[in-house]
């Protein structure tokens, strides 16, 4: 069959625009491209097999670039990289059975972090559903909780507005991944297109909701009559797009800003009004912060465990406004005084003519007291004495890069820490990573992604040696792909935040840790991927910088300290106060309270 | 406590799934769950208990609405409603209990639906604590085999929360309890 687009003008297609043909016939592989190409979309990640071989045969008639990944999950974070990084939804296609289910931790990752993703999978001929045909699986059932919707299409007619529905759920409201799965003999038939009449039918969906004028009233009565406020800032203000409002917000309030992991880069660094990253492994001064406010005033984030502690003594003499577009993340976790529910940049908006200016200074200087010694606690103050640090690395990179205009993506675990610590982000979709999940293999195919939707960002991957293993086989990815990477190995030859918590927590039990690496170097060179490998302190700008003057991609092995902790911690269930601190150089015992 | 929910859902295949699976997912415990058609092809209602306290239910709701083919849901728990279950109570009754369990049914507006030589099969319609109340009496006779559909309710009064399902009115619906046409009598 012949794309519409590029058909050739026949002797009859001037009758044809006389009467402007609405529809036009196509089979339904056809439809799903155009609906897509329809949809704004440019790139997707796939990978082919027998139930979306249809779809395949007629991706040669789309203007849409495919790229080849070497396993499904790796897809659906390229995807996922893609949509972080833009704030498109991103597309992942593969067939049916092993295909899909290989989706099935980029969608879960996806959905935990709230990305705008659609999987396409192939699925076995409707005729033979039910029957454990082969490689039959019944995806939507095994997606049901991983996805915010998911679609079974078994008519080429139902297409169309199957693909319209999945856009718009998956990039609307809380944004999530769905799924679209076709059967083959749906790809196959045909049917007329009509993109006007295919319009969503969701009469249950209502992604657009706002408060009520009470609740602002009652959220400015507690804004003003405090003393202690914290703003805690989320990645609802990046998926928001309300930057600006917080920033306009927090500086009229004088209200100071606590991030949470995936809200770096909502609010700049280097502004005075910034604290850092609270939680688990965030600054003391954040959490003390956080336990001594009166008024926490929450920006699209959910109260994670990993950013609360223990919800018993968690901000116990703190009111709370939460600003949430999700209705049923109310008091969830945390019972909250006010909740505002709607679009956090149409709530602040709404919000800010009323927000008195109040000078808070004496909030903020007992905040610079909070810090204590943290300074003096803090690696970069101390000397390397001839050990190559995590943190050293990254923050030479970041010195490095940080003029640029550069995406990190890092994986999960100690470097993940270490980044979110140490790598200053100012702006927003700067800092990739997978929060909610914690999916390990997340960063190589993730900078994919990320590189594909914004080829002029310089994208570096930094990557624990462990999840770097879980998903390497993207190397071919990228390089076919011709894409200039950087990969920052952060090689401890252990899974360094499992043995961490063994460290602390299992009598330095080191159960399944240590690791057999490969020659990170020859697997580069495998690849016709350049490395490096360095063990030295010194050695880390150079690199950083040939990495950068290469004009392909390149992999750099940093051979780090292999037993070395992320301070400070708030232990699992602990309360967000009760830090394991790093052992001061001038002070012996830990001030934890 | 006991709480009721009113979902009403488009009917399509799978949604009972969506549902069920929510409650599963987020560690709520269904008591009851019944499902069928309504006066409107494209609408399938839900009556769903489930034991909750007050935040829970809100949040049982909140959750409720995030399945995009939930059209409304409404707590009907502190409501005035018409709640009713059916049971279907195989009892043994020989000879001089055949008599007692006539009388019985008689008295709780049961029906006799099957009759076989040495048992009795009733048919009761009504709210739980009636049917409760009637198997209670039943058990010294011997319960050979009992069903239940679990509850299905409505709201009292003339106004019909799912008459108009869009999206404006769904979202506002589940304030909008008391109208004052509202005003109905038990009978």
């Amino acid at each position: 069959m012949t794309h519409p687009k590029n058909a050739p003008s026949a002797g009859k297609a001037k009758t044809e625009t006389n009467t402007e043909k609405k529809t036009k016939t196509m089979t339904g592989a056809s439809i799903l491209w155009e609906c897509l190409e329809r949809e704004g979309v440019k790139h997707v990640f796939g990978y082919p097999g027998g139930a979306i071989l249809p779809a395949y045969d007629a991706l040669k008639h789309s203007k849409i670039h495919h790229v080849l990944v070497r396993h499904e999950q790796g897809a659906t974070h390229m995807a996922d990289g893609y949509a972080r990084a833009s704030g498109e939804v991103g597309v992942a296609v593969a067939t049916s059975g092993p295909g899909a289910t290989n989706m099935v931790t980029g969608m879960a990752t996806a959905m935990l972090d709230s990305i705008p993703i659609v999987c396409i999978t192939g699925q076995v001929g409707s005729k033979l559903i039910g029957t454990d045909a082969f490689q039959e699986t019944d995806i939507t059932g095994v997606t049901l909780p991983v996805t915010k919707h998911n679609y079974l299409v078994t008519h080429a007619g139902e297409i169309a507005r199957t693909i319209r529905e999945a856009f718009y759920v998956a990039r609307s409201g809380r944004p999530g991944p769905v799924l679209v799965d076709i059967t083959k003999d749906a790809q196959q038939s045909t049917c007329e297109l009509d993109w006007e009449a295919a319009k969503p039918q969701l009469p249950g969906y209502r992604p657009d909701l706002s408060p009520a004028p009470a609740e602002y009233e009652r959220a400015l009565e507690l804004i003003h009559n405090s003393k202690r406020p914290v703003i805690l800032a989320g990645h609802g203000i990046i998926i928001s797009g309300a930057m600006r409002e917080v920033r306009d917000f927090a500086e009229r309030a004088g209200i100071p800003v606590a991030l949470t992991l995936l809200g770096l880069g909502a609010f700049p660094a280097s502004h005075p009004l910034n604290l850092g990253m609270m939680g688990m492994h965030g600054e003391a001064w954040v959490n003390h912060t956080i336990q001594e406010a009166d008024l926490l005033l929450a920006f699209g984030m959910r109260f994670d465990d990993r950013v609360t502690g223990t919800l018993k003594t968690y901000a116990p003499n703190a009111k709370k406004i939460h600003i949430e577009i999700d209705p049923a993340e109310i008091h969830k976790n945390v019972k909250v005084d006010v909740p505002l529910v709607g679009d956090l940049r149409e709530v602040l908006l709404e919000l800010m003519p009323h927000v008195e200016s109040i000078d808070r200074s004496e909030w903020l200087d007992s905040i610079d007291k909070l810090k204590g010694d943290s300074a003096v606690r803090d690696i970069q103050n101390l000397p390397d004495s001839g050990h190559l640090y995590a943190a050293h690395v990254i923050n030479d990179l970041w010195h490095q890069t940080r003029d640029g205009n550069t995406i990190v993506v890092t994986d999960v675990g100690q470097h993940q820490m270490w980044e979110a610590q140490y790598y200053k982000h100012e702006h927003p979709r700067t800092l990739i990573t997978s929060g909610g999940l914690g999916t390990m293999g997340f960063a190589l195919p993730a900078a994919i992604g990320a590189k594909v939707a914004c080829p002029e960002a310089e994208v570096w991957v930094i990557v624990g040696d462990g999840g770097f293993q879980m998903t390497m086989c993207e190397l071919a990815t990228l390089v076919q792909e011709n894409l200039k990477i950087h990969i920052a190995i952060i090689n401890n030859g252990f899974l360094g935040m499992v043995r961490q918590w063994q460290e602390f927590f299992y009598d330095r039990n080191y159960a399944a840790t240590p690791l057999l690496n490969p020659d990170f170097a020859k697997l580069a060179e495998a690849y016709g991927i350049r490395s490096m490998t360095v063990s030295e302190r010194a050695e880390v700008v150079p690199a950083v910088e040939a990495a950068r003057r290469h004009e392909g991609p390149m992999l750099i092995n940093f051979k780090v300290e292999q037993e070395d902790t992320v301070y400070p911690m708030v232990a699992a269930g602990a309360a967000l106060h009760d830090m394991i601190r790093r052992p001061s150089p001038i002070v012996e015992t830990a001030e934890d309270e | 406590m006991l709480n009721t929910f009113m979902v009403y859902v488009e009917n399509k295949p799978g949604v009972l799934t969506r549902v069920a699976s929510l409650f599963r997912r987020r560690a709520f415990n269904i008591d009851s769950l019944t499902v069928g058609r309504t006066e409107k092809p494209e609408v399938s209602r839900m009556t769903i208990t489930v034991d909750a306290d007050g935040d829970q239910a809100r949040r049982i709701e909140a959750n409720l609405y995030k399945l995009v083919n939930v059209l409304l849901v409404e707590n009907i728990t502190n409501q005035p409603a018409i709640v009713r279950d059916l049971a279907m109570i195989r009892v043994a009754a020989r000879h001089e209990a055949r008599s007692h369990v006539f009388e019985l049914a008689n008295v709780f507006r049961a029906r006799v639906v099957d009759v076989a030589p040495e048992s009795l099969t009733l048919e009761i319609t009504g709210g739980e604590d009636k049917i409760d109340g009637l198997l209670e009496l039943l058990r010294p006779y011997g319960v050979l085999e009992m069903v239940r559909t679990g509850i299905v309710a409505m709201r009292r009064g003339s106004r019909s929360a799912g008459t108009n399902l869009t999206a404006e009115n769904a979202a506002a619906g589940a304030d909008s309890g008391t109208a004052r046409d509202d005003v109905s009598y038990s009978v």
